[in-house]
C-alpha cells in the first residue's frame, strides 16, 4: 500500500459519511402531529345527516381480545352492511398492552388506526403527543352532555379546552366469588363490609377452604390498592399533577389490609401473575377481585364453577372502586384526509348509539340515561353502577401511565412480596413518582 | 487477499515477472471495489444504524413529540446516577442480565459438551437420541415461556405437584434464576451440543487412533485431542452463548413478568419496555450503548483467554 490514501484514512472517511448521512436523516426527523390540526379543520363539521363523500376505509383498532370482542365484531360488521359500498371499517383487535405502544409509532408512520378506542387515562396522554384530533362535533350531534355522563368520564375527554373523546362505556373491579364455598358458610351473597368479609375468609378456612383469598403482586393489585386507597379516603395525585398523594396513612392502611390476607394465612405468599383468577376458575379459592370484563370467560371457560359477581366490599369506610372507560378517539392519521375525518365521525356516532348492545359484552354502558333502559338493567354488571359514586378513575394526566408501572404498581408488588412494608414500599415509590410527575410536566409543556 | 499473498508463497517465487505486472494492473482502489457490496450492505444495516442510534442517545428523544432537545450526555449522567429513577431501574435491570449470564453460560457450554460426547458415540437409536436433545429448540419462546409458566407456578403448577415442594419458581429470589436458567438450558442445550457434535466429528479419527496406540487413556485422550481438537468451534459457542444469554428477554417477559419487584427484568427487556412501550428512545438507546460495552469487553476477555491458550 504505497498510495497515498491509506486504508485508515479511507475507512476514516466511510465513517464520516456514514456518520453524515445518519445526521442527515435525523434532521428530517419524526414531526408528527405538528401540523395535523390543519387539515382536520379542513373537514366539513359533522352535524349528523347522510355521508356524502367518495368511499373511504377506516382502519379501527381496539383491544377487546377478552370475551367482549365477538360483540365488537358483530357491531363492526352491521356498521359496514348498513354504509356498504360507502364506507369500510377494518377491525384490527390486539392486546391493550400492545396497542398503547404500538399506535403513535404506526400512525407517524402512516399504518395505525383512523379510529380508535381507548382508556380515559389514555387520552390526555395521547392528545399531548397530537395522537388525536378534538370530537367537539360529533359530542354536538349526538347531543350528549355532562350531566348524562359520570363527571369524572366526562373530563377525562377534555384536554386543553377541546373534548378528544366519546365515551362508550364504564367498567370497574368487581368481587368474584364462589357460590359454593360461600354456601358451606351459610351466605349466598358476598360480604360488603370488612368486620363480615373477614368474618368469612375466617369460616372459609375453618370449612376447609385453605387459602380462600389469594393476594396478587401484579395485575391486578394496583387496582385493588387503589381501590382500598380510595375506600380510605385517600387520593391518588394531586389536582395539578405535580405530586402522588397514594403515600399517605390511607395507603399504608389499604397497603397492609392487602399484605394483611397474607399474614392471616388466607392467601399463599408470593402468588404468580393471573394465578389467583386460574385458581378461582379451578375451584381452589373463594374470592378474587378483577375486572367486570371477565365475566364472559367465566362463562365460557369455566362453565363448571358456580360464581357470582358482588360490588368490591367496602373494607375502609366510604364505598370505592377502581373504574375506567373505554372512548372512541379519531387520530391524526385520519386527520390527513378529510373524507376520512366526516366518515370516522359517522362511524362513532353510529357505535355510540349502541351502547345497549355493547353492555351484553360485559360493559356498563357511560350514559346514565342508556343504563335505566330495560334491555340492560338486569345484566348482573348494570346492577353495580346503582351509585355511580363509588366509581374511581385515573386521572388522566399525560404519562401518567409511566407513572403507574414504575413506582405505583412496583411499590404494591413490593409489599405485597413482604420485601418491603407498606409504608417503606409506599415511600420509596413516591419518591420516584415525585420525579416522574416532575419529568412529565416538563415534557408535556403544561 | 490471495491475490496479494501469492507472490510471497514459493511457488509463486519461480515467476519474478508476474507479480511486478499484477502490482502495476491493480489500482489503490481494487480492494475497495471488492469490498464495496459488502461495505454498502454494511454501512447502511450497521453503521448508519449505530450512528443514528448515538445520536439518539445524546437527545431527549421521544418517539412522536415534535421537541427533541439535545441532552448531550445527560442520558448517560442519569444512568450512572443511582439516584435517578432510570439508574436505578437500568442497574437493577444489568445485575439481572449479569446474573442470568454468570449461571447459564458455564451450564450452556459443559452440558451441551456432554451430551455431544454421548451422541458421537455409536450405538443403536442414535438418531433419536440426537433429535430428542434438539427438540425443546425448536419450540418459539412464547411456546417454552407459556409451558413453563404454568408448570412453574408455586401454587397451581406441576413442577411443585410433584416434586412435593412448596418453591415459588416465578416470584422468589433465588429459585426464579434457577428456573429462569434451567428454562434456558433445557430450551438452548440442543443448539450448542449439536455444534459441539459437528466439531467432534470435524477431529481426525486418526489422531485418536495415534493417542490409543502410545497407550493413552480414554480421560488422557480427551484432554489432549479432543479438547485441543474443539478449540475453535468451543470459541464461537462461549462467544455465542455469553451474548444470547446478556439478550435473554423472552424468558423472564412471560415467565416471570419481572417479578420479584421487577428483579428479572432483564436489561434488554428494560430497553425495549423504555424505548417501545414508554417511547423513551434516547434513554434506550443510552442503555443500549452501556450494554454494548459490556458486552464488547467480555467478548474480548474470550477471546484473549483462548488465545493466550493457543501460543502455550
Amino acid at each position: 500500500m504505497t498510495s497515498s490514501f491509506s486504508r485508515r484514512s479511507f475507512l476514516g472517511l466511510t465513517g464520516a459519511a456514514g456518520l453524515t448521512a445518519a445526521l442527515a436523516a435525523c434532521g428530517g426527523g419524526t414531526k408528527i402531529g405538528s401540523g395535523s390540526s390543519a387539515p382536520a379543520s379542513a373537514a366539513p363539521t359533522f352535524s349528523g345527516g347522510e355521508y356524502t363523500g367518495p368511499k373511504v376505509t377506516l382502519d379501527y383498532w381496539n383491544g377487546f381480545t377478552g370475551g367482549d370482542g365477538p360483540h365488537m365484531r358483530a357491531m363492526v360488521e352491521a356498521f359496514n352492511k348498513e354504509f356498504s359500498g360507502r364506507i369500510e371499517v377494518r377491525n384490527v383487535t390486539r392486546r391493550w398492552e400492545d396497542l398503547y405502544p404500538a399506535m403513535p409509532t404506526a400512525i407517524s408512520a402512516g399504518k395505525g388506526p383512523d379510529v380508535a378506542v381507548i382508556h380515559n387515562d389514555w387520552i390526555g396522554t395521547f392528545a399531548a403527543r397530537q395522537t388525536l384530533i378534538p370530537l367537539d362535533d360529533v359530542v354536538g350531534a349526538l347531543e350528549l352532555t355532562e350531566a348524562d355522563f359520570i363527571p369524572a368520564v366526562w373530563n377525562a375527554g377534555v384536554f386543553d379546552g377541546k373534548r378528544y373523546s366519546v365515551p362508550l362505556d364504564v367498567h370497574s373491579l368487581g368481587d368474584y366469588w364462589n357460590r359454593k364455598h360461600l354456601e358451606k358458610i351459610g351466605l349466598t351473597e358476598a360480604p360488603a363490609d370488612k368486620d363480615s368479609y373477614e368474618k368469612a375468609l375466617a369460616g372459609l378456612r375453618d370449612a376447609g377452604i385453605a387459602t380462600p383469598f389469594w393476594m396478587p403482586n401484579k395485575w391486578p393489585a394496583h387496582l385493588m390498592f387503589m381501590s382500598l386507597l380510595w375506600q380510605h379516603g385517600g387520593e391518588l395525585y394531586s389536582e395539578d399533577g405535580a405530586k402522588a398523594l397514594w403515600g399517605s396513612d390511607q395507603g399504608a392502611q389499604a397497603l397492609g389490609w392487602m399484605v394483611e390476607q397474607i399474614d392471616k394465612g388466607y392467601s399463599p405468599a408470593k402468588v404468580a401473575i393471573d394465578t389467583q383468577y386460574a385458581a378461582f376458575k379451578n375451584d381452589k379459592v373463594s374470592f378474587t377481585w378483577d375486572g367486570i370484563w371477565q365475566i364472559n370467560d367465566l362463562k365460557t371457560n369455566a362453565k363448571s364453577l358456580e360464581w357470582g359477581l358482588s360490588p368490591v366490599p367496602n373494607i375502609g369506610g366510604t364505598p370505592a372502586v377502581w373504574s375506567a372507560s373505554h372512548n372512541f378517539v379519531l387520530t391524526s392519521q385520519a386527520g390527513k384526509d378529510p373524507n376520512k375525518v366526516q366518515a370516522a365521525k359517522f362511524f362513532i356516532d353510529s357505535m355510540s348509539r349502541q351502547s345497549t348492545e355493547w353492555a351484553k359484552a360485559g360493559m356498563i354502558p357511560a350514559r346514565n340515561s342508556a343504563r335505566q333502559d330495560p334491555a340492560v338493567a338486569d345484566l348482573p354488571q348494570v346492577g353495580m353502577a346503582k351509585d355511580v359514586g363509588i366509581f374511581h378513575f385515573l386521572p388522566a394526566l399525560p404519562g401518567v401511565g409511566d407513572v403507574q408501572s414504575k413506582a405505583l404498581e412496583l411499590a404494591v408488588a413490593k409489599a405485597v412480596l413482604k420485601e418491603a412494608s407498606p409504608a417503606e414500599a409506599l415511600k420509596e415509590g413516591v419518591a420516584t413518582a415525585d420525579k416522574l410527575l416532575a419529568d412529565n410536566k416538563r415534557k408535556y409543556g403544561r | 487477499m490471495s491475490v496479494l499473498s501469492r507472490p510471497k508463497s514459493p511457488s509463486g517465487a519461480a515467476a519474478p515477472a508476474a507479480p511486478a505486472g499484477a502490482a502495476r494492473r491493480m489500482r489503490w482502489w481494487t480492494p475497495y471495489a471488492f469490498l464495496t457490496p459488502y461495505l454498502l450492505l454494511f454501512s447502511v444495516f450497521m453503521i448508519l444504524p449505530i450512528g443514528f442510534g448515538f445520536w439518539t442517545s445524546l437527545h431527549e428523544w421521544d418517539i412522536n413529540l415534535p421537541a427533541k432537545p439535545f441532552v448531550g450526555l445527560g442520558n448517560y449522567a442519569d444512568l450512572f446516577d443511582p439516584g435517578s429513577v432510570d439508574g436505578g431501574r437500568f442497574w437493577t435491570a444489568m445485575r439481572a442480565t449479569g446474573i442470568f449470564t454468570l449461571f447459564s453460560v458455564p451450564l450452556l457450554i459443559v452440558l451441551p459438551l456432554l451430551a455431544a460426547l454421548l451422541m458421537n458415540g455409536r450405538f443403536r437409536g442414535r438418531n433419536l437420541y440426537r433429535a430428542v436433545y434438539f427438540a425443546p429448540y425448536v419450540l418459539g419462546v412464547a411456546v417454552v415461556g407459556f409451558l413453563w409458566r404454568f408448570l412453574l407456578d408455586g401454587n397451581i403448577g406441576l413442577v411443585n405437584h410433584y416434586l412435593g415442594l412448596d418453591v415459588q419458581w416465578t416470584t422468589d429470589e433465588p429459585p426464579v434464576w434457577i428456573a429462569l436458567v434451567g428454562v434456558t438450558v433445557w430450551w438452548t442445550l440442543g443448539l450448542n451440543a449439536v455444534i459441539f457434535l459437528a466439531g467432534l466429528q470435524d477431529i481426525p479419527r486418526e489422531l485418536h487412533e495415534a493417542a490409543m496406540v502410545d497407550g493413552a487413556s480414554a480421560w488422557r485422550r480427551f484432554r489432549a485431542v479432543t479438547l485441543p481438537g474443539l478449540r475453535p468451534v468451543t470459541v464461537f459457542v462461549v462467544n455465542a452463548t455469553i451474548l444470547a444469554s446478556a439478550n435473554m428477554f423472552g424468558q423472564s417477559y412471560l415467565i416471570t413478568a419481572g417479578a420479584p419487584a421487577d428483579r428479572t427484568k432483564t436489561a434488554i427487556y428494560l430497553i425495549a419496555e423504555t424505548g417501545l412501550r414508554q417511547f423513551d428512545m434516547g434513554t434506550a438507546s443510552a442503555m443500549s450503548f452501556i450494554l454494548a460495552a459490556f458486552l464488547m469487553a467480555a467478548s474480548a476477555l474470550v477471546f484473549g483467554a483462548f488465545r493466550d491458550r493457543s501460543r502455550r
